[in-house]
């Protein structure tokens, strides 16, 4: 064999695993969507719709604005949601991180908070706010906090303390050793913690929606329900989907970026 | 240069300094420096010598002002360096045991770390960073980042960081032990040709009894807890054979 052919040969191996990679991803979901579609032959359509019928809902969404408007809300909800609870959070890290005694206080409290369902959170808003947005935006701080405070203090814990010392025998401000120190070295625990934390924000704004939303996700799979519109309700679900693995496709893009200096050796992680 | 004991001009100062860890009476405590008293001139350049475990970092850590001493009294040019300790900005540069380069920086903008505390702009302190790069013999290796070079270049590289600054007082804790025997004679001698030339004051720690007779003009043997074994001045007066003869004391201290 020549050079170029051995090329070629391993160049279409290559095109191979990829390949069936990609097949492996595919699989399951074929797999479900073909017996969803194979049900939707014997099952009258509120039941099991046709596919073709979700996908046409779900062009639909996109494309209408006075649709997809429910789903920017939506989306605007969970984000706002995160952010706040990411600045809550990392604030209290910060101070639990520096005082064993803010810690030995907040530290339960913040686990108590984790065993309380979402649904009850939607029902003190309910009773202690007015407006939806506030009520919405309490419930997904309130929801999503303890996992972001939890995960920026093991980020900060984590952080290098010979690396710190370092930086520190150069006396920095304050500012300086924050940028220069601290935020590279949480970044990627961040960053993972946000693709967590995303996956529940997602789930949990549908129910956040529930207390008198008259717009959004949440809203509209009430209202499907109410007609027993499947297709309808499965493609408002997948609008929520969609935007989650977008987000999570983007944070993947920026770790790769930002974190490119990590050794790269085939047998590491 | 005025004699060991009773120093005028003396840069670094630890008086009657201990330092313990843990609480009094608990399984963790340790008396890691006891009772100590060291004096260092200006522009001496101090060889540290000792047991692994026998408190050498601690004695660093405490003249950097990273550690606060438990008893006694620790000061640098006069000043306090753990309580005062952002006077000292500029003042004293360090090379840690082990290169602790920031992973997620490239080698030059490792180098550029303390230059970029001291407000340098970026242009000034990026060609002053080649400058010692280039010094150290990475040219080419400027844009590498930690995990793409040897150990014997990312020590390097720690150094350049430590000396780009220009401090008057150099701590080194072991600064030369990852080398290679050619890299750390070539190493060893610009360092001294650095502290020489420029007045400075250095003190640094090592393993090796030939490092400190060659390149130190006072050597320091610390017993565990640290306290002092033996100090000798050398100058570089001091002849060949009483170099043996100091070798064999300081052999013969470190093996008690
Ligand atoms: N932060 C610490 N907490 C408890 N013990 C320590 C700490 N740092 C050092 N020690 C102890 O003090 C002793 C001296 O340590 P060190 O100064 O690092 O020695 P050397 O640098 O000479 O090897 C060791 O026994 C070590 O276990
Ligand atoms: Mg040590």
């Amino acid at each position: 064999m020549t050079a170029a052919q051995l090329e070629s040969s391993s160049a279409s191996r290559l095109g191979m695993t990829a390949l069936r990679g990609a097949m492996s991803y595919v699989l399951p979901f074929a797999v479900v969507a073909g017996l969803w579609q194979f049900a939707s032959l014997f099952f009258p359509p509120f039941l099991f719709p046709s596919l073709v019928d979700v996908f046409a809902r779900f062009v639909s969404i996109v494309t209408e604005w006075s649709q997809f408007v429910d789903v920017l809300a939506t989306v605007l909800r969970i984000l706002a949601g995160l952010a706040g609870a990411f600045l809550i959070g990392a604030v209290l890290a910060v101070l639990m991180a520096r005082s064993r005694m803010i810690h030995d206080f907040l530290s339960p409290i913040l686990t108590l908070f984790q065993g309380i369902p979402a649904l009850s959170w939607v029902v003190f808003a309910i009773i202690w706010f007015h407006g939806i947005e506030p009520r919405i935006f309490f419930i997904m701080v309130m929801t999503t906090l303890p996992a972001f405070s939890f995960q920026v203090l093991s980020a900060l814990r984590a952080m290098s303390r010979d690396l710190t010392e370092m930086v520190m025998s150069f006396r920095p401000s304050r500012s300086k050793l924050f940028t220069a120190m601290i935020i590279p070295a949480v970044l990627p625990d961040i960053l993972t913690a946000w693709k967590v934390n995303l996956g529940n924000a997602s789930r949990v704004v549908v129910v956040a929606e529930l207390v008198g939303a008259t717009g959004g996700v949440g809203y509209q799979l009430l209202q499907q329900q109410q007609v027993f519109d499947m297709a309808g309700a499965l493609a408002w679900t997948l609008q929520l989907v969609v935007f989650v693995l977008i987000v999570q496709a983007i944070l993947t893009l920026i770790e790769n970026v930002a974190f490119r200096y990590r050794a790269a050796s085939e047998r590491t992680l | 240069m005025t004699s060991v004991t009773g120093m005028e001009n003396c840069v670094i100062s630890l008086d009657k300094v201990s330092k313990v860890f843990g609480k009094a009476n608990s399984a963790g405590f340790y008396t890691a420096v006891d009772n100590l008293d060291l004096k260092v001139a200006q522009g001496q350049m101090l060889a540290l010598l000792g047991k692994t475990g026998c408190g050498k970092s601690t004695i660093f850590n405490m003249i950097a002002g990273l550690t606060e001493p438990s008893e006694g009294r620790v000061t640098v040019s006069g000043h306090d360096p753990f309580r005062e300790f952002d006077a000292f900005r500029g003042k004293m540069a360090i090379v840690f045991q082990g290169d602790r380069l920031l992973p997620w920086r490239t080698a030059i903008e490792n180098v550029e770390l303390g230059l970029e505390i001291l407000g340098q702009s970026a242009k000034q302190r990026r060609s002053h960073a080649m400058s010692w790069l280039e010094r150290l013999g990475l040219r080419g290796h400027e844009h590498d980042y930690p995990h793409a070079l040897s150990g014997g270049m990312r020590q390097r590289v720690s150094i350049a960081r430590a000396f780009a600054t220009n401090a008057n007082l150099l701590l080194c804790d072991e600064p030369f032990s990852a080398l290679d025997e050619m890299t750390g004679k070539r190493l060893r001698t610009e360092f001294v040709k650095l502290v020489k030339e420029n007045g400075k004051t250095a003190v640094f720690i090592t393993h090796s009894i030939n490092e400190a007779l060659e390149i130190g003009d006072r050597i320091v043997v610390l017993k565990r807890p640290a306290t002092i074994a033996i100090d000798i001045p050398l100058t570089s007066e001091t002849r060949d054979d009483a170099k043996e003869a100091i070798r064999s004391r300081i052999q013969g201290a470190l093996a008690a």
